[in-house]
């Protein structure tokens, strides 16, 4: 009785362990990029389901010590049917607690955030680099371009791209409406950001692109750096033909980058045409609209109020608009004189 | 009974070794007292006979000692170890008040309402913990929230400061004055919130952690420095 009783209270000891080991190694907050990079993600699908699975069958053996043995696969427990007394209601009591910890440990740590933690395992070398690649295209579209599925360095370029716009939206027009403009300029942003990702994921889906959504989230991300440099240097400096020129070069490069990485991707020319013509449109058009959609707003409001306690630095940027279109209609006038 | 006693909290304090030569329904019950922290229970019916007084100096005292951490920051872990929520609110709610523009009139809002200033401070401090945290980092969420609230203060300062300033007029010179003290208390804030945070990641990832501390408190010195009041 002794050497059973042992063995059963082993068995279960031993079925602890067992799971304590399954959890630390399928839980592993930090998984290898290279693993990561062809796959869609389907092994953090198996883990969670995984973990679900054992989490009922934790919480199923806790309640039915005595009769829910014959439903598990689990051979272990089919002899706790017919174990009454005191160590089978220890024993179940004991697995009750261990379950409820690893199951409450399951859903606060690996449901909410552990999952999103290999995404954030990035070095600022790292990000530096990626940062300076967006803006280069690559040339070999044969062969499938690596891209690094990672979350931190995109969602921070919408964070300075949000602060940006707030700068730009300050400058040209500002104390009104201060509030709104905050929540317009955060909605904006993330919407573009997650809105375009997921349709182009769609769109990719549909061609028969090599690309997972995380991918995309990280690329379409990363080529917002070429947007932020030419918002801030515009916002700052407001001269038409100058955004013109950061429209073409800044912007093209970093779409020309996206589109020949999607284009690594794809096969088919077909295919290919829809992906980029989509891709480069959608980019390129968010940067004219986060452009001119703040400076109207200068020309609108300005002309209608204009309050007693308006700040010295609003009045220069104000004029600077006026200036220029002074200088172009006198310098056009000189020119059509002088012809 | 002793002995049943006994072998209970010998089941219970090593569960792999269960007594497993009981054959018999003897039902476990007890008082099992744990050898450590067994002041506390008499701890706790102390401080719910104290007067009322006691217990708001006692957390008034903690948040105050935790504003001095805030002026001059040093790494002492006093500020982490007991954290509290208390100040950060105080600092949210006169900041969010002080910002309020406030005109009825739809074109003519003069600065963020209260509810907005509100969102994005808490939003942006949850935003923050939540990247520390992925990127590896040993603090947890509140202790987390409550540095980066209690490091708002010199931001309240300087909007102190820029409303005592437009009263008395709202020219080139008073915006030099206000743009010199809103970017003095920035870089403070953000000093010492790296200073408590930065701390409690791998050392070489301190960057990527300062970075998202750097942009909210400019888009909130930012909000600061471009109000004026109507």
């Amino acid at each position: 009785m002794a050497a059973a009783g042992g063995g059963r209270s082993g068995a279960p000891a031993a079925e602890w362990g067992g799971f304590e080991d399954n959890m630390q190694g399928g839980g592993s907050a930090v998984i290898d990029m290279e693993n990561m990079d062809d796959t869609s993600g389907s092994s953090f699908e198996d883990m969670g389901e995984m973990h679900q699975r054992m989490k009922e069958e934790e919480e199923e053996e806790a309640e039915g010590e005595a009769g829910a043995g014959e439903e598990e696969e689990d051979g272990e427990f089919l002899g706790m049917k017919g174990l009454r007394g005191q160590l089978g209601r220890q024993v179940a009591d004991q697995m009750w607690q261990v379950g409820k910890r690893q199951a409450s440990r399951a859903f606060s740590l690996y449901a909410n955030i552990d999952i999103l933690r290999p995404y954030f395992d990035v070095e600022p070398v790292q990000v530096r680099a990626r940062l300076l690649e967006s803006m280069i295209p690559v040339k070999m579209i044969n062969f499938p371009q690596k891209i690094a599925g990672e979350l931190y360095g995109p969602l921070m370029l919408v964070f300075t791209l949000v602060a940006i716009l707030l700068h730009g939206m300050k400058t040209s027009d500002t104390i009104i409406r201060e509030g709104t403009l905050m929540g317009t300029a955060i909605g904006t942003c993330f919407g573009y950001w997650l809105g375009v990702s997921s349709f182009m994921y769609f769109l990719a889906y549909l061609c028969n692109a090599q690309i997972t959504m995380v991918q995309m989230l990280s690329l379409l991300g990363y080529g917002l750096f070429g947007h932020c440099i030419t918002l801030f240097v515009t916002y700052n400096i407001h001269f038409h033909s100058l955004f013109y020129i950061f429209w073409l070069v800044v912007g093209g490069l970093s779409t020309l980058r996206m589109v020949a990485v999607l284009v690594s991707r794809t096969v088919g020319h077909t295919q290919r045409l829809i992906l980029c013509g989509t891709l480069a449109a959608l980019h390129m058009l968010f940067l004219l609209y986060l452009h001119f959609a703040y400076h109207k707003v200068v020309e609108g409001i300005l002309d209608t109020l204009e309050g007693p306690n308006v700040p010295p630095f609003q009045r220069v940027a104000r004029d600077i608009p006026a200036v220029s279109n002074a200088v172009l209609n006198t310098t056009a006038k000189a020119i059509a004189l002088t012809l | 009974m002793a002995a049943a006693e006994g072998s209970g909290a010998g089941g219970s304090l090593f569960p792999g070794l269960a007594d497993v030569s009981i054959s018999q329904d003897i039902p476990v019950e007890g008082e099992i007292t744990v050898p450590v922290g067994s002041h506390s229970p008499d701890e706790d019916y102390s401080t719910l006979d104290e007067p009322v007084k006691d217990t708001i100096m006692r957390d008034l005292k903690a948040v105050g000692k935790k504003f001095v951490h805030v002026m001059y920051p040093r790494k002492s872990s006093a500020l982490l170890r007991d954290w509290d929520l208390w100040g950060p609110l105080v600092l949210c709610v006169s900041l969010a008040l002080m910002l309020q523009g406030g005109s009825a009139d739809s074109k003519d809002d003069g600065g963020p309402q209260f509810a907005e200033v509100f969102v994005i401070i808490w939003f942006g401090a949850v935003v923050i913990t939540l990247n520390s945290k992925l990127l590896g980092g040993t603090i947890s969420f509140f202790q987390s929230l409550c540095v980066l609230g209690y490091c708002v203060m010199p931001l309240t300062v300087a909007m102190l400061v820029c409303r005592l300033v437009l009263l008395a007029g709202a020219g080139t010179v008073s915006f030099i004055i206000r743009l010199i003290v809103v970017g003095a208390m920035f870089a403070w804030s953000t000093l010492a919130s790296t200073a408590f945070l930065a701390d409690s990641q791998p050392p070489n990832r301190k960057a990527l952690v300062v970075y998202p501390i750097f942009l909210f408190y400019f888009v909130i010195s930012w909000m600061i420095l471009t109000f004026t009041p109507q």
